[in-house]
């Protein structure tokens, strides 16, 4: 017998919601079927066993929202490890920082917290005025996860945020929760350096154009899967900027699972990850960026592809800004952002040419490289850039 | 197809693509990126979803030519041959 527990999909997340069951007792279950959806902060996500056996108890029924590591099931005859490992020390760098949880504990589950809830001074008397107990206000989106005048007010127009019926779906107020807690750990926490490259893509483009001339639509390719695979198979030159900072330590990743960023229509942005990015063809990674694209914005993403990436990139596409830094997203320790091609001036052979450009960043851990580093990695990256035939 | 059929198509494909879109916000000079916030994938999958649809694969190097809801209208009715 063994446990399946409710898993921490991300930086920012303490607990969740689960939605649906696609199991039932009995059922016989193997490492990565899908079994449960739990609704995030960042929407809904599939959840992925890891052991194998058959299901022998249901522990939290649908609607319930629960904290992570709660047992979800029991599994009889149950083998392989309850996470696979490149989950488990992601998880355990997740733990620390308390300080920045946006929500109080769960209370179904959690005793009721001994120390007074965290709430302004107006919000204390609105509530006293509605004959409300400010512990049952669970949602607080102030500093700490303070209870602010307008969590009452939602509260008491009975919007109650974390006791409203499960459905899947993205709730963009969640979601700005969820990156602000993130983000703000990331910048309370690591020491942040920036770097940025200009990057001749003249080659890129001309090779692009050919490629996708011979193609059907849907077997064209976006210039930002150059971009994602120069950045991957960089890092095989620079691999202290692949894997996760946590507990003091830096442990260096075996494989490149690159964490893709998408920003969701409405607002939001997620990270998941393409496993294998360097290993990945062009086609493929066209493919997986589509797939992933898709199912974010409909809200089927799986809980490996949150907890598994390595390192993030980011490319802002044709009509974002010229140039993007970003924000590291802990226990990674590097981001890699692509900004819009632009055609500028550029000296070519020591003559003045108009030139396709971009520009290239890093922003990378203090703790784990220098920015000698960080410099031969996109000069790596610009250097793969040249060559897009062998990407 | 008629020049409001082929218009109407546009629309219902884009509304796949962004279903928070409001077709009757879009007219004919805008620029369907700017109005329906369509990205290089969205973009890149607009073509795709015409060509499931209608058969005509449009050159890369026509993008162009698409961007607007009157331009993409007159493409395909040429396109299309009528």
């Amino acid at each position: 017998m063994s446990d399946f527990k409710m898993p921490a999909l991300g930086a920012d997340m303490e607990a969740g919601t689960l939605v649906e069951w696609l199991v039932r007792p009995g059922d016989r279950v193997k490492s990565g079927d899908v079994v449960a959806v739990v609704e995030t902060q960042k929407g809904a996500i599939e959840v992925e066993i890891f052991q194998q056996g058959v299901v022998s108890n249901i522990l939290v029924p649908v609607g319930q929202r629960v904290p992570v590591g709660t047992v979800l099931a029991q599994i009889d005859g149950a083998r392989g490890a309850a996470l696979p490992p490149s989950i488990e020390p992601a998880i355990a760098a997740l733990k620390p920082a308390p300080q920045v949880l946006a929500e109080a504990p769960p209370r179904p589950i959690v005793a009721a917290p001994s120390s007074r809830p965290k709430i302004t001074p107006a919000a204390r008397r609105r509530a006293t005025a509605l004959s409300l107990d400010p512990t049952v206000i669970m949602k607080g989106t102030g500093v700490e996860g303070s209870i602010r005048l307008a969590d009452v007010e939602i509260y008491a127009s009975g919007a109650k945020l974390a006791q409203r019926p499960a459905k899947k779906g993205l709730d963009l107020s969640q979601m700005r929760q969820a990156i602000a807690a993130a983000m703000s750990r990331s910048k309370r926490e690591i020491p942040h350096y920036y770097l940025t490259e200009m990057v001749d893509l003249h080659a890129a483009s001309t090779w692009i154009e050919r490629y996708n001339a011979e193609k059907s639509p849907v077997e064209r390719i976006l210039p930002a899967v150059l971009f994602l695979k120069a950045a991957a198979l960089a890092l095989r030159e620079q691999p202290q900027l692949n894997g996760a900072y946590e507990n003091g330590a830096f442990t260096p990743a075996s494989d490149v699972h690159v964490g893709w960023a998408i920003a969701l229509r409405g607002g939001g942005l997620i990270a998941p990850a393409i496993r294998d990015t360097d290993r990945k063809s062009l086609a493929e990674l066209m493919a997986a960026m589509r797939d992933l694209v898709e199912r974010a914005r409909r809200g089927n993403l799986r809980s490996s592809e949150l907890t598994s990436p390595t390192i993030t990139v980011t490319s802002v596409g044709d009509r974002g800004a010229e140039s993007v830094t970003g924000i590291i997203y802990p226990p990674q320790v590097a981001i890699v952002g692509f900004g819009r091609a632009v055609a500028r001036p550029w000296v070519v052979d020591g003559r003045i040419e108009s030139c396709p450009l971009v520009t290239v960043s890093l922003a990378a851990d203090h703790r784990v490289t220098d920015g000698h580093i960080g410099g031969l990695y996109l000069a790596a990256i610009a250097r793969l850039l040249q060559e897009p035939e062998n990407l | 197809m008629t020049d409001a059929e082929i218009r109407a198509l546009i629309l219902e494909l884009i509304c796949e693509i962004a279903p928070e879109a409001d077709p009757a916000s879009a007219r004919d000079p805008d620029d369907l990126r700017e109005v329906f916030d369509l990205d290089s994938m969205d973009f890149a999958n607009l073509i795709v979803a015409i060509h499931d649809r209608t058969k005509v694969a449009i050159p890369e190097a026509d993008y162009n030519k698409l961007f607007t809801l009157g331009g993409a209208t007159a493409y395909l009715r040429d396109a299309l041959g009528q």
